[in-house]
């Protein structure tokens, strides 16, 4: 808890509040009715939407929804009046399924919400965990978590490089942006044994050391991805026909954003300068120079351009990562929550009762209840877990940044054309794994 | 020899769970203090720490308020003069078969907890609200004031079946919108649900 420096001036907080007027209304861009009214609203002869007005769906399956997002659009021709965004369609209760796995299995369940960046999820798991069994952690297992979840980001913001070149149809972006991020998911593959899904950064530190060479390794990767970050900014941003494709296209304002509680690079286009990274800061982040690139306008082209300079800043974290890993431990050597190693099964009785225990009953954890908070390439991911002071935890959320981040989607295609409804959902860079869990 | 492992094993695994358990004892022998001093003397409870107004809770080193769902909205008001401008996350919680030894003594234990966490940017602090809802009680929207509720508020109605007033529309948001329960009820069993989706086989 830190002591109050600043306390905002009523102007500032009406500041803040005024200009989201718009998002505060309950009469706005949300479409707020259920299939079944929609359905019979746009049957009905006498209603108006009868003639110009008509409700359309836009997926589940649909190539640049990024997933199984629906929209329900209200449309004017070719212009998105309202719109809702309609999502469950692969919710399989991950939350329940928590209740029932041990906090060593844990990870194994929550890395497979955010797909496309499964390190951050299990960091923000391990974190709360951690922080409710008052557990230490290496100096090494902090700077391995650091620099592990910033090439994560890498590999997330290069994904989204290439789902939003496809999107707007720069196709050859679409390739670039995958084959950028194939050699990260091949280093994730040689440290963690798994391309996706992980299942690493485990609650006491990460699962495995980083292998011999690694430094060689990504050295040699970063070396390669800088001028090709150069040839990007000549491809797309000085592309007069991507910058009008993206352009003055779904304009948010700061106050909006954070009435709608939205964060990451969303809020940052903005002109808001949030980042947990630097104003939270966790791990080891107040330990290394980045800067955190902000926009101005709230456009789709500022958070591209976000990103893209996240990848940069990413590539600067990463090297001083490399310069500064320290040595020692990759994990608590807590008995009670690390299992112990292999060859010490053999030799120890102790040992093999430890590993038993981890392993059949899981570690106990306190009670309590705990929010951790990381900031991942979506923006906030937080993990609130409530433990009764068993092996599992009693109750886990996860506060998907997508989830949230989801709500701007009408307010951002208000007014405007259903083709830019596609550069606004790409923009916001959803991943459906997360909004359903 | 099978015999001996387990009896060490017992063994240990009593030790281990005092150690890192030392520390909730600690606020647990807190938390009886002030209930016994309650008990014996009703004038006791200003004792209780406060903040806007409500007792507050320090869970390991993380600022925790407690709300009822009269005071709520009130509160929020506050929070937000005070400069908490961003409400990041909206959960429920379902305290069926759990007794909390967290709650401050003038909290009155309900079954469904609803948990607000804000943020404030200029102070870069974080807040948690937690709010007692009993069952089939409801709590006011707060849509009006953080209108990024909307979702949260949705999601928790969804999986808890808490009523907010007032909100724009509360509707199911991840389940389909025929399903029948609150999937994470404490009480909904799992592992036994007859398929519920519309034109599933064997469904009318």
């Amino acid at each position: 808890m830190t002591i109050a420096e600043h306390t905002p001036s009523e102007a500032e907080i009406d500041g803040l509040i005024g200009g989201a007027e718009r998002v505060m209304s309950r009469d706005n861009a949300v479409l707020r009715m259920s299939e079944a009214e929609a359905g019979a609203l746009s049957l009905s002869p006498e209603h108006e939407f009868g003639d110009q007005k008509m409700i359309i769906n836009m997926g589940p399956s649909h190539p640049s929804t990024h997933g199984v997002l629906r929209l329900m659009l209200e449309m004017e021709g070719e212009t998105v009046l309202r719109s809702k965004p309609i999502i469950g369609y692969l919710h399989t209760g991950m939350e329940k399924t928590g209740e029932q796995l041990t906090y060593l299995q844990g990870g194994t369940n929550v890395t497979r919400m955010d797909y496309s960046s499964p390190l951050f999820t299990e960091l923000a798991f391990s974190l709360a965990v951690e922080n409710l069994l008052g557990l230490e952690i290496p100096e090494r297992a902090t700077w391995i978590r650091m620099m592990m979840t910033e090439l994560n980001r890498m590999a997330s913001h290069l994904l989204f490089m290439a789902t939003n070149g496809m999107d707007l149809g720069a196709v050859s972006m679409m390739i670039y942006g995958w084959r950028e991020r194939e050699p990260l998911l091949r280093f994730f593959e040689k440290v963690t044994g798994l391309r996706m899904n992980h299942n690493y950064i485990r609650p006491g530190g990460v699962a495995a050391d980083l292998h011999d060479g690694w430094q060689e390794d990504l050295l040699e990767y970063l070396e390669m991805l800088e001028p090709r970050l150069d040839e990007y900014h000549i491809l797309m941003n000085g592309q007069p026909i991507w910058r009008d494709r993206l352009q003055g296209v779904g304009v948010i304002n700061e106050a909006e954003c954070l009435a709608l509680g939205t964060t990451g690079p969303i809020l940052r286009s903005a002109g808001s300068s949030w980042d947990l990274r630097r104003d939270m800061p966790y791990l080891a982040y107040d330990q290394v120079d980045f800067a955190i690139p902000v926009g101005e306008y709230g456009d789709c082209f500022d958070r591209y351009a976000i990103r893209l300079a996240e990848i940069e800043e990413s590539i600067k974290i990463v090297r001083q990562c490399i310069e500064k890993m320290p040595s020692g431990d990759y994990r608590a050597q807590n008995k009670k929550v690390t299992p112990p190693p292999r060859g010490r099964i053999d030799e120890s009785m102790e040992a093999l009762i430890h590993h038993f225990k981890i392993f059949t009953e899981g570690f106990k954890v306190p009670a309590g209840e705990t929010y951790a908070a990381v900031e991942s390439p979506r923006g906030e991911l937080g993990v609130y877990i409530v433990s009764d002071g068993s092996s599992t935890p009693y109750r886990m959320h996860v506060r998907a940044p997508s989830f949230v981040n989801l709500q701007t989607l009408p307010h951002l295609m208000e007014n405007g054309l259903l083709a830019d409804a596609v550069a606004v959902i790409s923009s916001v860079d959803p991943i459906m794994g997360e909004v359903d869990r | 020899m099978a015999e001996d492992t387990e009896t060490t094993e017992e063994e240990t695994a009593s030790d281990d769970t005092e150690a890192p358990a030392e520390e909730t004892e600690t606020e647990e022998t807190d938390d009886t203090e002030h209930d016994g001093a309650d008990e014996t003397d009703e004038d006791a409870a200003p004792d209780e720490e406060l903040l806007y107004g409500v007792p507050v809770h320090h869970a390991f080193g993380q600022t925790v308020i407690f709300a009822d769902a009269e005071s709520y909205l009130d509160l929020f008001g506050e929070l937000i003069s005070d400069g908490f401008q961003q409400v990041v996350d909206l959960c429920g919680a379902d305290y069926a078969n759990h007794v909390r030894n967290d709650l401050p003594a003038s909290v009155i234990p309900e079954r469904f907890e609803v948990v607000v966490n804000l943020i404030s940017h200029a102070r870069r602090e974080r807040i948690r609200v937690r709010c007692q809802v009993a069952e089939g009680a409801s709590i006011p929207s707060l849509f009006d004031m953080f209108p990024g509720t909307e979702a949260m508020e949705r999601e928790a109605f969804d999986m808890f079946g808490i009523e907010f007033t007032d909100h724009p529309d509360l509707s199911r948001i991840l389940m389909p919108e025929e399903w029948n329960g609150f999937p994470l009820r404490k009480d909904f069993d799992m592992g036994r649900i007859p398929v519920q989706f519309k034109g599933a086989p064997g469904q009318s």
